[in-house]
């Protein structure tokens, strides 16, 4: 494996993120903090307690809210980063350069989600301000953030990969990714929706990562943990299946 | 040959409900050589380019460079191949040098700022190296595009179209750096349309038509074989058919017989002497001439002669 070669990628990468640091960092953080001073701490000041396993309101949004980052972070981090190259035309050096899938990965992928990292444990930071949540898991917690954001940053790569204009590179993130996440219990607990809305919750992907989540903060959850770890292992797993091929094929890459 | 550094086979190119781009190439590239690759536009040079360094899936034949096989030794090859593409790639709001290290560190090359300073100072980039590239001329990063592909010490550059869009000025002063490369050993395979750049800089030369090579040769072997010379003598009185005493010469008469047109020799200097012969001759004759006007052919002549020489064979 080519070490230098993937650092390189990496150090590029985050640098390039660093550069545009109020887009990359200020942005996302301002936005989810305003989530959680409207609705954690203004209106979840008045919702019951009870009906969040006995978490305030405010600390229920915190995991929902990571997940709602971490997602959609590492995946236009992701396919931003190997999109732009395509567009400019530099993708040329990484195709000619002694970098296989292996240094790609580390390099493009592990710097969107360093990126996605970063931004969410801001977020982390940034909400003990308004809200008083506690971590019941910590090193689950943090192990589970990272699995979730190098799986989605894998995501994210395939589809920088796919899309052959800024539109569809926004279509997946904005018109399936946003939209599941805020209806996997990002705000609410399935058990508090009716019927036929609480089994059909069940067929949403991102309910089982907010859960997850949620479980390594609170204890409790609306699925088992070992759901949520093993479907977010397992689209890992089928992200780096799906690169290794397009690689080998030059899909989208070569022509 | 001996010792190429560079050898294609049979290479092809189909791309899918597409034309064919390389329709089986045979080439070889000597060590330290200057190898111009003619075409015009469409021919095949950038994809032929391309399936050596990586950027394209070849439909047929192999390609071996240094002596192994670019596919299997993937990762040995690319390390020793540098390549400057035709268009200006790269991430405009960069600096200057963080993109010379982040290519040679891409290349798998320990970080040596004493190398970065000299690839930069060599093209005259080094006062700019921290600014943005966007701020640079269209010329500075073209010199930026050679920093990159410099950064890791390639020992074969493939340069596709290296002085396109550039002042004549600063293309002189490329042609410079190139050769100053070639003398530190690299070998250099460029792609251009321009033939003064293939006339002053190449050792050989190949032309490629439709994914095909028409002709590789030494530069000078090329001019020799199929260089002319013309000369155009501009008659006082017009005539009407060429008199036997000029028969044996190459010449025609045209524009309704004002002119005496010369077309000969091999490149050798053949056709000069022949030209003054015949201007004795015709002094001789008494035939008198007003103007004389004598151009030896070029790369181009030679070019485009060859091209439409392979086009009316297939069209016949």
């Amino acid at each position: 494996m080519n070490i230098r070669g993937a650092f390189a990628i990496f150090k590029n990468e985050l640098q390039r993120f660093f550069r545009t640091v109020f887009g990359s960092i200020l942005s996302p953080v301002l936005t989810t903090s305003l989530y959680i001073v409207v609705f954690g701490a203004a209106i979840g000041s008045r919702m019951d307690p009870s009906m969040f396993g006995g978490a305030s309101y405010g600390a229920f949004i915190v995991p929902g809210l990571i997940m709602l980052t971490l997602l959609s972070e590492s995946t236009s981090n992701a396919s931003f980063g190997i999109y732009m190259p395509k567009f400019t035309g530099a993708i040329y050096e990484l195709l000619s350069a002694p970098v296989g899938v292996a240094e790609t990965i580390v390099g493009f992928v592990g710097a969107a989600a360093m990126k996605a990292l970063i931004i969410a444990g801001i977020i982390l930071l940034t909400a003990r301000i308004f809200v008083d949540y506690s971590i019941a898991h910590p090193f689950l917690a943090a192990g589970y953030i990272v699995l979730v954001a190098a799986a989605f940053a894998l995501f994210g790569f395939i589809l920088g990969l796919w899309a052959d204009g800024f539109e569809k590179l926004q279509i997946v993130p904005m018109l399936i990714l946003m939209p599941l996440t805020f209806l996997g219990g990002t705000f609410y607990s399935v058990q508090m929706l009716a019927e036929p809305w609480a089994t059909v919750a069940q067929f949403n992907p991102i309910f089982y990562l907010i859960n997850g989540l949620r479980w390594t903060f609170t204890g409790s959850s609306d699925v088992p943990i070992g759901i949520a770890f093993g479907f977010t292992l397992g689209f890992l797993i089928l992200c780096v299946g799906v690169i290794a091929y397009i690689f080998k094929t030059g899909w989208r890459l070569r022509e | 040959m001996n010792d190429p550094i560079l050898e294609i086979r049979n290479l092809q190119k189909t791309y899918k409900n597409g034309p064919t781009a390389l329709g089986g190439v045979d080439l070889q590239i000597r060590k330290g050589e200057i190898f111009a690759l003619l075409g015009p536009n469409g021919a095949g040079k950038t994809t032929l380019i391309g399936a050596v360094c990586g950027l394209v899936n070849p439909t047929g034949g192999s390609i071996q460079a240094f002596g192994l096989d670019v596919n299997r030794h993937w990762r040995e090859v690319r390390c020793r191949i540098g390549l400057v593409p035709q268009e200006l790639s790269f991430d405009m709001f960069d600096k200057v040098i963080r993109q010379v290290r982040y290519s040679r560190g891409m290349f798998g090359c320990a970080p040596d700022e004493g190398r970065i300073e000299e690839v930069l100072k060599s093209l005259s980039l080094w006062d700019k190296r921290d600014e943005p590239i966007r701020k640079l001329s269209g010329g500075m990063k073209r010199r930026v595009m050679i920093a990159k592909a410099l950064a890791h010490d390639p020992e074969l550059l493939f340069l596709d179209e290296p002085t396109a869009g550039v002042d004549v000025e600063l293309r002189r002063d490329m042609w410079k750096q190139i050769e100053a490369l070639r003398e530190r050993g690299t070998t250099i395979i460029l792609t251009t349309h321009y033939i003064e750049e293939a006339e002053e800089m190449a050792d050989r030369v190949g032309v490629i038509n439709k994914g095909q090579i028409l002709l590789t040769d030494d530069k000078d072997a090329i001019m020799s074989q199929l260089g002319r010379t013309e000369a155009h003598f501009v008659l006082a009185d017009p005539l009407t058919e060429i008199p036997a005493a000029l028969a044996h010469y190459p010449v025609t008469l045209e524009q309704e017989g004002t002119h005496l047109v010369y077309r000969g020799g091999d490149g050798t200097g053949k056709g000069k002497r022949e030209v003054a012969e015949l201007a004795q001759d015709l002094t001789r004759n008494n035939i008198a001439y007003t103007e004389l006007d004598t151009r030896e052919s070029t790369l181009e002549d030679i070019f485009v002669g060859l091209v439409a020489e392979r086009e009316q064979e297939k069209a016949a």
